[in-house]
């Protein structure tokens, strides 16, 4: 459709200023929203208000669907367990003989743990879950890879703690508002978790890709030693992530590391749990004699 | 006499069957409030429960501008990007102010390629907005660079694809509710 000749205003003066002003108003209105981006820029966190407002306000609508969402998958995970039940019934309980033995070994081990630990006076590190929610939405239309939590300040989650599923690591808390928190999930690129190989404890660093995989990069160089399957785990290095959340499985070798798609799937993760950064008390301790490692910890 | 239609409308608004059929003139409330809400309602679409590992949801609120300002010149001023654009931040994730910058300088783009080709089809507009959809999503993750770590550009090829795909889906949408805006 052809615009309607408002281009050309006439003789009217009225008229003529009046468009003017539009197109005033528009190049002013783009100056201030280049003006917010920048402040945005310097400072992330700056309009943290204003998108926890945004997340509140929808957080019903994403609670009832992600509900629905829940239940019809659930009916149709029950629906397909009917199906080979005897033969499923059969490997499960050979399954199940086949790990009573290793789970009265690694019993066994706790104990004796528990036992070094204490002959070494070492302090028991909090494994304090803060709370139990769901991930009910995420930014699927942004490059960044941030989800929002069904549970918020109210229930005491706070800033920088980590999240996780029953498989694995989710991500870290970035904004909370009263009832929602802001989850920066392991595979954006600005999320860097240090991890290490689950079997030999090989450390590494991992970052998002921001399409689902991370990138691991041992912290040593040369070639790398990652195989396809390796298990990696968090180290609780740096003493946010607990050591030995399960983090991710590799799937490809690259020259300096490896691809890994992680375990733990925002979309199946039928809960999130947030936890109790590792090593909270030192990592304030630490904070209050040397400050400037504040200004770090705050820019997301 | 009566014709079937009305007869099966009579009990629904049984006032209109009375009510003069010519010179009716629309709601003026209805005729602001379905451009302005759909385009927001489609920004916040993003809220809805799609936990998805990469990029792949179209930025609905800028196609529906898209195709609100591409269908309809003249019907939105040229400096509506800016409000819808800061209204699309607070849900997209983007640092704030990344779509309202982004989303006027489309509307400017408009504005001056309208001025040179008048008279286009709905082929001509699919490609501008294609292009534009283009521009804006690579924009948007420079952006998202400059405030953070930034992903390759390669993770929004899917994304780039299905708004272009979707982009005359949302034309329809946005003709229906035209039509509605403007019913008597």
């Amino acid at each position: 459709m052809a615009p309607p000749p408002h281009r050309r205003p006439g003789f009217s003066r009225k008229a003529q200023y009046g468009l003017f002003a539009t197109y005033v108003i528009a190049i002013a209105g783009t100056a201030v929203a280049a003006l917010l981006l920048v402040i945005s820029v310097a400072d992330p966190t700056g309009f943290a208000a204003l998108r926890t407002l945004g997340a509140e306000v929808t957080a019903p609508v994403a609670r009832f669907f992600n509900s629905i969402r829940r239940t019809t998958l659930d009916a149709g995970e029950n629906m397909s367990a009917y199906f080979d039940a005897a033969s499923k019934n059969a490997a499960l309980t050979k399954e199940t003989k086949a790990n009573r033995t290793k789970l009265i070994e690694a019993k066994a081990l706790r104990v004796e743990n528990a036992r070094l630990r204490g002959l070494l006076k070492l302090k028991d590190e909090t494994n304090e879950q803060v709370a139990v929610g769901r991930l009910i939405s995420s930014t699927a239309s942004s490059t960044r890879r941030v989800a929002t939590l069904s549970i918020g300040s109210s229930d005491g989650v706070e800033r920088a703690q980590p999240v996780r599923g029953p498989a694995g690591l989710i991500g870290r808390v970035i904004e909370t508002g009263p009832t929602t928190a802001r989850i920066l999930l392991v595979t954006d690129a600005e999320n860097l978790v240090p991890v290490m190989r689950a079997s030999d404890g090989l450390p590494a660093f991992s970052t998002g890709l921001g399409n689902g995989f991370v990138v691991i990069k041992p912290l040593n160089l040369g070639e790398s030693p990652f195989k396809v399957g390796d298990i990696i785990v968090t180290s609780g290095n740096g003493g946010l992530y607990q050591p030995n959340i399960p983090f991710a499985r590799v799937i490809r070798k690259t020259n300096d590391g490896a691809l890994a798609r992680p375990l733990a799937d925002p979309a199946n993760s039928p809960y999130a749990i947030v936890m109790k950064a590792y090593q909270g008390e030192a990592q304030a301790a630490q904070q209050a004699i040397a400050p400037d490692g504040q200004t770090k910890a705050i820019a997301e | 006499m009566k014709n079937p239609v009305t007869a099966i409308r009579l009990p629904l608004r049984p006032g209109r069957e009375y009510e003069s059929r010519f010179d009716r003139e629309q709601s003026t409330l209805k005729m602001l409030a379905i451009p302005i809400s759909s385009v927001v309602i489609a920004s916040m679409i993003t809220a809805l429960p799609f936990l998805i590992q990469q990029p792949l949801l179209p930025p609905f609120g800028f196609l529906m501008l898209l195709a609100w300002r591409l269908m309809r010149p003249g019907l939105l001023p040229v400096w509506s990007g800016v409000p819808f654009g800061l209204v699309d931040d607070i849900f997209s994730g983007q640092p704030f102010g990344c779509a309202g910058l982004l989303w006027s300088a489309a509307m400017l783009t408009i504005e001056i390629i309208d001025s040179r080709a008048i008279w286009r089809d709905h082929i001509q507009d699919w490609l501008i907005a294609s292009l534009l959809i283009i521009a804006i999503l690579l924009a948007g993750l420079w952006i998202a660079g400059m405030a953070h770590a930034a992903a390759d550009p390669v993770v929004l090829l899917p994304q780039i694809v299905l708004s272009i795909l979707l982009y005359p889906l949302v034309v329809r949408i946005c003709a229906r509710l035209d039509s509605w805006r403007l019913a008597t």
